[in-house]
């Protein structure tokens, strides 16, 4: 049986830098390895390493066209970490919601003191 | 132009948290609002508990310490020091979560800045850590409360459903 990716296999996955630069220039859309490479200034089998630890979590996957490997984003593997980084931006948010309306207060009191904000 | 009503969090290293966050006000009064003890007992805590203390000393080496009471009744303090402070412009400060096991958390360093552009301010919030291990616990905090909260809105679903 195919070893299923852990939510922690795949935040492994994407810590290292490298593997972050290749996805994001996946998140551009489809590239074959070549492109890869050539952008990461990585050699080929550096970028193949790299691109096998990320196919192991599913982080992306792979198809072949003719004699080319292309490599596309799979956001479905990567979902667990953006909902992780999205509830802590949300309690910030509340947080910051309640800082708007201390900050109406205090324009309202600077208009009151003949509009000087300082 | 990103929407005031969300803050944008984003990872840009290992050891780093920014959160972007803009504001329908002059950054004098933003600044005001980040600095002033009774304002900030107005916002910090958010929706996840009643601030009970905040103490500044809104200077080089001046100690901050902030109380809360989280809504499942027990306190979550946190306090740091003051390393630079440009007034309106820039304040960078050391902070350092109270609730550990085994005593506190190494300090995280914060720089909050305040850029102003036709009136409404922009606030880049940077928390430097010394480890990937730290950020991803500081990260993992508000998720807690993020479930919390989500299982209480899909209770009100399911209440609405009935």
């Amino acid at each position: 049986m195919a070893r299923a990716a852990t939510t922690a296999d795949a935040f492994n996955a994407v810590a290292e830098p490298r593997r972050r630069q290749i996805l994001d220039v996946l998140s551009g859309g489809e590239r074959p390895v070549n492109d890869l490479v050539r952008e990461l200034g990585l050699a080929q089998p550096q970028v193949s390493k790299h691109l096998r630890v990320l196919r192991e979590v599913g982080a992306v996957d792979v198809r072949d066209e003719g004699r080319q490997r292309l490599y596309r984003l799979n956001g479905r593997a990567l979902k667990p970490i953006h909902d992780w980084v999205k509830t802590y931006e949300r309690s910030w948010s509340e947080r910051f919601e309640l800082l708007d309306d201390v900050l109406d207060d205090l324009k309202e009191q600077a208009k009151g003191d003949g509009g000087n904000a300082e | 132009m990103p929407s005031s009503a969300s803050a944008a969090v984003t990872l840009p290293t290992d050891e780093q948290i920014l959160i972007v966050r803009e504001f329908d006000a002059p950054r004098a009064l933003v600044y005001r609002a980040w600095t002033t003890p009774d304002l900030v007992m107005r916002w910090w805590s958010g929706r996840r508990g009643k601030m009970k203390v905040a103490e500044i000393d809104l200077r080089v080496g001046g100690a901050w310490r902030y109380l809360m009471e989280a809504n499942g009744g027990f306190e979550v303090g946190f306090h740091g020091e003051f390393r630079e402070i440009v007034p309106n412009e820039r304040i960078v400060y050391t902070e350092i979560y109270e609730g550990m096991p085994d005593g506190d958390s190494p300090p995280a360093l914060n720089t909050a800045t305040f850029v102003e552009h036709d009136g409404r301010t922009t606030l880049e919030l940077l928390t430097e850590v010394e480890s990937r291990e730290i950020r991803d616990m500081i990260v993992e905090s508000g998720m807690e409360a993020g479930v919390q909260e989500q299982m209480e809105l899909l209770e009100e679903l399911a209440i609405s459903l009935r």
